[in-house]
């Protein structure tokens, strides 16, 4: 019972945190609203028993949500906090739709004759998760380690001002480099 | 502690991160409710792997999700920053266009 009110608690505390983060004025509040939404998201996770992933869910978001705070910060030039403005569009076609489709999935998910558990959970889920991801489940993790490394790759290329391939050309043959600022003595 | 309560809060969070991604105007805010619609994922499949099937099977596709998040952040943030520097644009409509 108690369990019960705690989980319904921290599912209104989620909802009602992602709601805020298009309510608030300020971009930092409506980060730090994205982030406690996560982090009751991350403690119903750990309510459903799955302990790793919830943990790794609310460190993650945490950092994430510190991250993003940063970029609020760059490139939101004006501060809303102090000169609030709309900054939406289509509003009601927005509202609309999410509402639809919210009821779309609640009618589903009532009407919905869900099956019986099948099996019982291992007696320690984590260790059961980390054997899976060593043992059967491993093409997941050697899929998911390069597209890691693919995105470190593509964000730097993306975000980067000037690379090499600015200052000496597609070859890297070109010089002297094309600099904005020439370096050097002159000769 | 339900399947069914569990999966109408992940619905909800879902909608209000819908409701983000079609109305915001800046892209970092788009990416907020980008953000929600994928932890909504995450509550939805934690449920229905606890209620319906407890194999770590389950467990690995949370960890894909988490992957997909983690992905869509950093290339959005790369993406945002090289809007911010091309075209001095915050918001989704000052870059409708392709080509520059």
């Amino acid at each position: 019972m108690l369990s019960d009110i705690a989980f319904w608690g921290i599912g209104l505390v989620a909802v009602l945190g992602g709601a805020a983060v298009f309510y608030v004025d300020s971009m930092a509040r409506a980060t730090y609203a994205l982030a406690l939404s996560f982090v009751a998201v991350g403690l119903q996770v750990l309510f459903l028993q799955q302990n790793y992933v919830g943990v790794v869910t609310i460190l993650m978001m945490v950092m994430e949500m510190a991250i993003m705070a940063v970029y609020m910060v760059m490139f939101m030039g004006m501060n809303p906090a102090l000169m609030p403005m709309s900054m939406v569009h289509s509003n009601k076609t927005a509202i609309a739709v999410a509402v639809t489709t919210f009821l779309a999935l609640a009618t589903g998910i009532l009407m919905v004759d869900w099956p019986t558990r099948r099996g019982s959970p291992p007696p320690d889920v984590t260790m059961a998760l980390g054997e899976s991801l060593m043992g059967p489940k491993m093409l997941v993790m050697a899929v998911i380690s390069p597209v890691m490394v693919a995105t470190i790759v593509a964000g730097v290329v993306l975000a980067a001002h000037r690379t090499r391939y600015d200052r000496f050309g597609d070859d890297l043959k070109q010089r002297p480099a094309d600099d904005p600022q020439p370096g050097g003595v002159g000769r | 502690m339900t399947l069914e309560a569990t999966l109408l809060i992940a619905a909800a969070i879902f909608s209000v991160g819908l409701f983000g991604a079609i109305s915001q105007q800046v892209v970092v805010m788009v990416m907020m409710g980008l953000e929600l619609m994928i932890n909504a994922v995450i509550l939805a499949a934690a449920g229905v792997w606890w209620f319906l099937a407890p194999d770590p099977t389950g467990q690995v596709l949370l960890m894909v999700i988490i992957a997909a998040m983690t992905v869509e952040m950093a290339m959005g943030f790369a993406v945002a920053t090289l809007l911010h520097r091309e075209r001095g644009a915050d918001m989704t409509d000052m870059a409708t266009d392709l080509s520059g």
